[in-house]
This record gives structure tokens, C-alpha cells and sequence, in this order.
């Protein structure tokens, strides 16, 4: 006899609840690890909001808000050229991802036959998984000096912010094609036959049924493309230039928020010095911008996802 | 409703104008079938331009001068083949004496392996320098305008085809000069940093998926868990790095330093800067999607197995652990591994960590300054120089390989656990 129970002693079988140390010290490991990722999100928002709260104590949120120049050298804290910087580069990533990914996705869900497709999503899960710093790499040292040899090298700078957009294009390209060829394929056959059998063209089934079917699912992805554009770093860091600037010239070098985080960050820098905050606080804008893009696509497909039997 | 009728009465008319815009419609619909198939096209087409700019910069021509002419050294130039002792000697007969004491100070020339002996003839005697280089597809098609230049413009110079991935360069650590600069002490942290965030997310990522979907009620705090795992996920990566910064790096330095263990091996001061830190960033960043993909691996587990589990008396955590954990493995590590392939390439995060700029030395413990590959990657590609950027080429074909060969190997145990698995 190893252990005795109390009903192994009555000889009685008992449905009461034994109590079982290992099981709850199991119990509470694991729900400690799944707490582990709200410490995570507190963590964002602590350090972000501490920091940021240290910063604007310093430079008040209404010039953080309103001004056109940051120039820390002379104390000018103003996001927008940063802001307007991001806008850019994530305008023309959109221009490229947004037609692009939804004419991948129209094809591969509605022309291309189940050979075609097995062949060509996996290229570009490849094409997903290229670490972004690659990217960067592609834009500099390709797409710039193409664009430079194809518009005059008085036009576009070697650093400009076109190229790192049409790169980032590039960079989203798989997400979106990728979720957008999901909710295509989630449309049922039957709207599709329904569409046929009224002598609609394969076109007008596709463009006319299909894509307004499954608009919510198309949108979701497109605002969660955006948001990976707002916030990709090493391709606006290596190809968009350094040092913020205002300007609407997409041909200009501009620094964006993520940019302008990555390049004095990786230098000296002291910590408890303003610059070091207010770096906290464009992480801040960062954060809340993409949560917010992120939060709009979710809730698309929550409330506008039309569920289909 | 007049304009449908008329339309639907000449339909019904039947000789022949049946929807009478059929053809045009059907050419119509016929060119955008070619547009979307083109795009699709265009998509493969630039990860193929992708992959060939790099393999293009990662190979080529290298146009390189000389201080000491090779041919004065050996017959022919060609090095390899001195003995030992004439190696010794034209380091003798070549250098500085000061040059030399310090040489031998370090290790006695005589002591010396032979490689060591060949590499220092090459790199302080001849002294080769590059002073231009071509790309793979100038070197192959463009050749005779590659031989006129190099004739008007650097007459003494040799031309050597060179590949940049090379034995040396992924032995040798950072340099001041491209062509001496390496992906060892790169390598080395990536793996290293790799290791602690595997070691550290997947536990605790495994777990918190168990609880999920295991045992957690549908609460309000679990829920709020679910979605909050969700939000994560997607929080760009440099964020991640400002927590690392602010938690790992600052908050807990004599942690992460490795004082509190009375371990600060690195007399340098990394101060916090380490690959602990670093591997614990990326693992804060990989977590969310360790966990959804363990979620869904979990949930493909048929109830059926773990009625089966309680029907014989079991306890939650012995169906957990003997019956769903057996039956999802293979998805959960696979899922992870994957995970884990995708934070190797990550580099904004590390950056902001406060990865090093000039590394010269391997990592020698987890409480070592660091850098990693795609740090290196950066920094080449951010230097005006040309020869960098072939060496950022090279060092982002080291990365795809070792990235794909990760990948292969997911695929390869994913394969063996299936066909070992218990319960299909």
C-alpha cells in the first residue's frame, strides 16, 4: 500500500473532491502563464505612458500636437513631420498592396485552378517570411537606384520615401492577398451559382457577388495591412532617410516615427535626458495608432461578418 | 422598369440578340482575368528580383591593389604554396619590428598555424585593399566594359572573381574594412539570443495555451486574456523594443547584467545591453503567436479523447498531459519553430535593445554585449561604401539560409513526430 485515502480506509467510495496539491500548483503555473501576457500589454502601457507623461510634463502635448518642426537640438517637439513621414510611406504601401493584393486574391480564389494555387501560396508565404530588414536592403540598394536611373537623379533623392512605400507594398503584399483570398474562398458556392445561373459574365460573378460578399472580411484586411505599414521599421530606416522633415515631396528623404525611433536609439543615448523621452513618446502615437487599426479590422469582422451556412 | 422590360422583351425575341452584349462582356471579363492573373505574376516575379539583387551584390568581380606585390614573395604570387618557414620569413623580412614584438607577443610566429601564417601574409604584407567592385551580373555580361575601365581607371589593380560568402567570412568577426569583416561573433549571438527565447517563450507560451483552452472559464478575465493576446500580436516590434529597453535593459540590469549572480564576465560593461535581454525581448514579441498557434492545435484535438481520458478516472492535467498534449505536439512545435525562424530575421527591436555597432569579439555568455545577423545586415546596408553592401548580401544569404534551413527542419520533425504520434 502506497498511500492510504480516506475511503480506501472506509472501503466506502467517495465522489467528494480530494484535495490535489500537484494538480493546483499545475493549475496556478499555467494561469500564471497566461497572465503573463496581460503583464506584457501593462508593461507597453506603463513604460510608454510613464515615459511619455515625463516628457510632456516637459513639452507640453499641445506643441507635440501642433508643431510642424522637431528639432531636439533647439527643443522642438513637433510629431507631424515624423507623422506626415509615416503617412507617406504608408500611402504609397498602401497604393501598392491594396489593388495589387486583391487582384492576387480574386485571382487565386476564383480563377486559378487548385494546382496553381498549391504552387503559389506557398511563394508567397515565402515572400511573408523575408525578414524586413531584407527589404530594406531591396529598396536601397535596388529599387532607389532604378527609380534614380528611370526619373533623373535630380528628382529623386537616394534616400525618399517613395521607394521605401513601394517596397513596404511590397513587404504587405502576402498578409493582404493572403487574408483577402480567405474571406473570397469563405463566400459559399451557392451565391456564386445563384450569380451563374442568372448569366452573369466569371467577371461579374467575381466583382459584381463575390467581392461585395465578402467586403467585411476585405476591408479587415486592408486596415490591418495599413497598420503593419505604420509600424514596419528596417525598410523606411534604411531607405527613407535620416532626420525629420515636413514635406509632401514623396521623392524627399523623410524620416518616419518608426525611423526617427530606430536611429537615436541605436546611437549614444543617456537615459532620463528629454530625447530618450520623447522617443517614449512617439512609441506612444505608434501604439495607440495601431491598436486603434488594428481594434477597427476585428471589430469589422465581428459586427459586419456576414455568416454564412 | 420600362428599360429592363424592353431589354428582357428583346431577349425573349429570339433571333439571336439574346443578351446582346454577351461578346463585349465576355472580352471584358477575359482582359481582367489577364490583369489579375498578371498581378499574381508580378507578385512572384518580385520575390524572384528580390532574391536575384542579392545574389547579384553577393557575387562578382573585385578589383583589388596591393601594397607588397605577391609575385616578390613567391613564384607566380601564389602564396599557398611557401613553406611555413618562408611565410615566417616574409612576415619577417616585411613588417614593422614593432609590428612583429606585438605579433609575437600575442603567439610566437613559429608556434603559429598555418592558416593564421597565410592570413596574416595576406592581410599585413600584401595588404590587399579593394578599390572597386561589380556586381554578379556586370562580371558575366558586361566584362569587356568591366576590362576598359579597370584599364582607364585602375591599371595596377588585380581583378579576382569573388564570391562574398566565403569560409572566411562567415569565421571572422567585424572589421573596419569590408573585405576582413565577418558573420562569426553575428552568428554566434543570433544563436545564442535564439536559444534563451526559445527556451523562455515556449514554456510559457505552451502553458498559457493549455490554460486557454484547457482549463479557463468563459469569464470575463479570460476573455479578456483571449483578446488581449489578439491586440498583441499586433503591436508592431519596435514597441516590444522600448518595453526590453525600459524592463530588461534598465528595470532589471543587475539581472540582466548578470550582477546579481556576481557573474559580469564582460569586463566591457554591457551594462544590461546583453543577449539576455535581447533573447528575452524576442521572446516577449514571439509569445502571442506561440500561443494562438498552440490554441489552434489544441482545439483540433477531438473531445472525444479526452472524454476517454476521464472515463478511465483521469485528472484534468493527466488527459492534458497523456492524451492532448501527445495528439497536438507535432502542430505545437512545428508552430513554434516557425515563430521563432520569423523573430531571427527581427532587427528594430534589437536595435532599440541597444544591440552593439562594432563587435569585434564572440559572445562569450548570455551577459555578453551582443549583435546578430540582421543587426549586421543593417549596419552594412546603412554604410555609403560599396564593397559593405556586398557584404550585406553575403551576410543576408547566411541569414536566409540558416532562416530556411530552420524552416526544413520544422518540416522534418513535424514528419517523424506524425509518424510516431499515438492517437491519429
Amino acid at each position: 500500500m502506497h498511500e492510504t485515502f480516506p475511503d480506501a480506509r472506509t472501503g466506502r467510495l467517495s465522489l467528494a473532491k480530494r484535495a490535489r496539491p500537484v494538480e493546483a500548483a499545475i493549475r496556478g503555473l499555467l494561469s500564471v502563464s497566461a497572465a503573463i501576457s496581460v503583464l506584457t500589454t501593462l508593461g507597453i502601457v506603463v513604460t510608454l505612458g510613464t515615459e511619455s507623461w515625463g516628457f510632456f510634463r516637459e513639452v507640453g502635448i499641445l506643441e507635440f500636437l501642433g508643431s510642424l518642426e522637431w528639432q531636439p537640438v533647439i527643443g522642438d517637439f513637433g510629431i507631424w513631420p515624423l507623422f506626415n513621414a509615416t503617412l507617406t510611406t504608408s500611402f504609397f504601401a498602401m497604393l501598392v498592396a491594396l489593388p495589387l493584393g486583391l487582384m492576387v486574391a480574386i485571382y487565386l480564389a476564383e480563377y486559378a485552378s487548385d494546382r496553381v494555387r498549391e504552387t503559389l501560396k506557398p511563394v508567397l508565404e515565402v515572400l511573408a517570411g523575408i525578414p524586413t530588414v531584407v527589404y530594406g536592403y531591396f529598396a536601397l540598394a535596388t529599387v532607389t537606384p532604378f527609380l534614380r536611373s528611370l526619373l533623373g537623379t535630380e528628382l529623386v533623392g537616394v534616400y525618399n520615401t517613395f521607394s521605401a512605400g513601394i517596397v513596404m507594398g511590397i513587404l504587405i503584399l502576402p498578409l493582404v492577398s493572403s487574408m483577402c483570398e480567405d474571406a473570397l474562398s469563405a463566400v459559399p458556392r451557392s451565391l456564386r451559382e445563384g450569380a451563374y445561373a442568372m448569366g452573369a459574365t466569371k467577371l461579374e460573378v467575381a466583382t459584381q457577388v463575390v467581392v461585395p460578399a465578402a467586403f467585411s472580411g476585405l476591408a479587415a484586411a486592408f486596415i490591418l495591412g495599413l497598420s503593419r505599414a505604420v509600424g514596419e521599421t528596417m525598410i523606411v530606416a534604411l531607405a527613407a532617410g535620416a532626420g525629420p522633415k515636413f514635406t509632401l515631396n514623396p521623392f524627399e528623404p523623410a524620416e518616419t516615427m518608426t525611423g526617427h525611433i530606430v536611429r537615436i536609439s541605436g546611437g549614444d543615448i543617456s537615459y532620463d535626458s528629454i530625447d530618450y523621452r520623447s522617443l517614449f513618446a512617439i512609441a506612444l502615437v505608434l501604439f495607440l495608432v495601431t491598436l486603434a487599426l488594428n481594434s477597427l479590422s476585428r471589430r469589422i469582422v465581428a459586427k459586419h461578418g456576414e455568416v454564412y451556412e | 422598369m420600362s428599360a429592363a422590360k424592353s431589354r428582357a422583351a428583346t431577349d425573349a425575341r429570339g433571333d439571336g440578340s439574346f443578351l446582346p452584349n454577351l461578346g463585349k462582356r465576355q472580352a471584358y471579363g477575359r482582359r481582367w482575368a489577364a490583369a489579375f492573373a498578371a498581378a499574381t505574376i508580378a507578385a512572384v516575379l518580385v520575390l524572384g528580383a528580390l532574391v536575384a539583387s542579392i545574389v547579384n551584390d553577393a557575387f562578382g568581380l573585385v578589383a583589388m591593389e596591393y601594397t607588397v606585390d605577391p609575385a616578390t614573395l613567391a613564384p607566380g604570387g601564389d602564396i599557398e604554396k611557401l613553406s611555413d618557414a618562408e611565410l615566417v620569413a616574409a612576415l619577417e623580412g616585411n613588417l614593422k619590428s614593432r609590428r612583429l614584438r606585438a605579433l609575437g607577443n600575442e603567439k610566437p610566429l613559429a608556434e603559429r598555424e598555418r592558416a593564421d601564417l597565410l592570413a596574416l601574409v595576406e592581410d599585413e604584407v600584401i595588404g590587399w585593399e579593394v578599390v572597386e567592385t561589380f556586381s554578379l551580373a556586370e562580371s558575366l555580361l558586361g566584362r569587356a566594359k568591366v576590362d576598359a575601365f579597370m584599364a582607364a581607371e585602375h591599371p595596377e589593380a588585380k581583378l579576382v572573381f569573388r564570391s562574398w560568402v566565403n569560409a572566411r567570412f562567415l569565421g571572422s568577426s567585424q572589421s573596419a574594412t569590408a573585405i576582413d569583416a565577418g558573420v562569426r561573433s553575428a552568428l554566434i549571438g543570433t544563436l545564442m539570443t535564439i536559444l534563451i527565447t526559445l527556451a523562455t517563450a515556449f514554456p510559457i507560451g505552451i502553458a498559457a495555451a493549455i490554460w486557454l483552452e484547457e482549463y479557463a472559464k468563459d469569464n470575463r478575465w479570460n476573455r479578456f486574456i483571449r483578446v488581449n493576446i489578439y491586440n498583441l500580436a499586433g503591436v508592431p516590434s519596435i514597441i516590444y523594443g522600448m518595453l526590453g529597453l525600459a524592463i530588461f535593459v534598465r528595470a532589471l540590469e543587475p539581472i540582466t547584467s548578470g550582477a546579481a549572480f556576481g557573474a559580469v564576465a564582460d569586463p566591457t560593461g554591457a551594462n544590461g545591453r546583453t543577449i539576455l535581454s535581447a533573447g528575452l525581448t524576442l521572446a516577449l514579441l514571439v509569445l502571442p503567436v506561440i500561443i494562438i498557434n498552440a490554441q489552434e492545435a489544441f482545439r483540433a484535438v477531438p473531445r472525444t479523447l479526452r472524454e476517454s481520458g476521464y472515463a478511465v478516472g483521469a485528472t484534468k492535467w493527466q488527459v492534458v498531459w497523456h492524451h492532448v498534449l501527445p495528439a497536438s505536439f507535432d502542430r505545437v512545435l512545428t508552430g513554434a519553430i516557425v515563430a521563432v525562424s520569423r523573430a531571427i530575421g527581427e532587427t528594430a527591436p534589437l536595435v532599440v535593445v541597444g544591440a552593439s555597432t562594432f563587435l569585434t569579439q564572440d559572445p562569450t555568455s548570455v551577459f555578453s554585449k551582443f549583435t546578430t545577423l540582421p543587426i549586421q545586415i543593417y549596419q552594412w546596408t546603412a554604410r555609403p561604401q560599396e564593397d559593405f553592401h556586398n557584404i550585406a548580401a553575403a551576410a543576408i544569404l547566411v541569414l536566409l539560409v540558416l532562416m530556411l534551413s530552420l524552416n526544413a527542419f520544422a518540416i522534418i520533425l513535424r514528419n517523424r513526430l506524425r509518424a510516431k504520434k499515438r492517437f491519429a
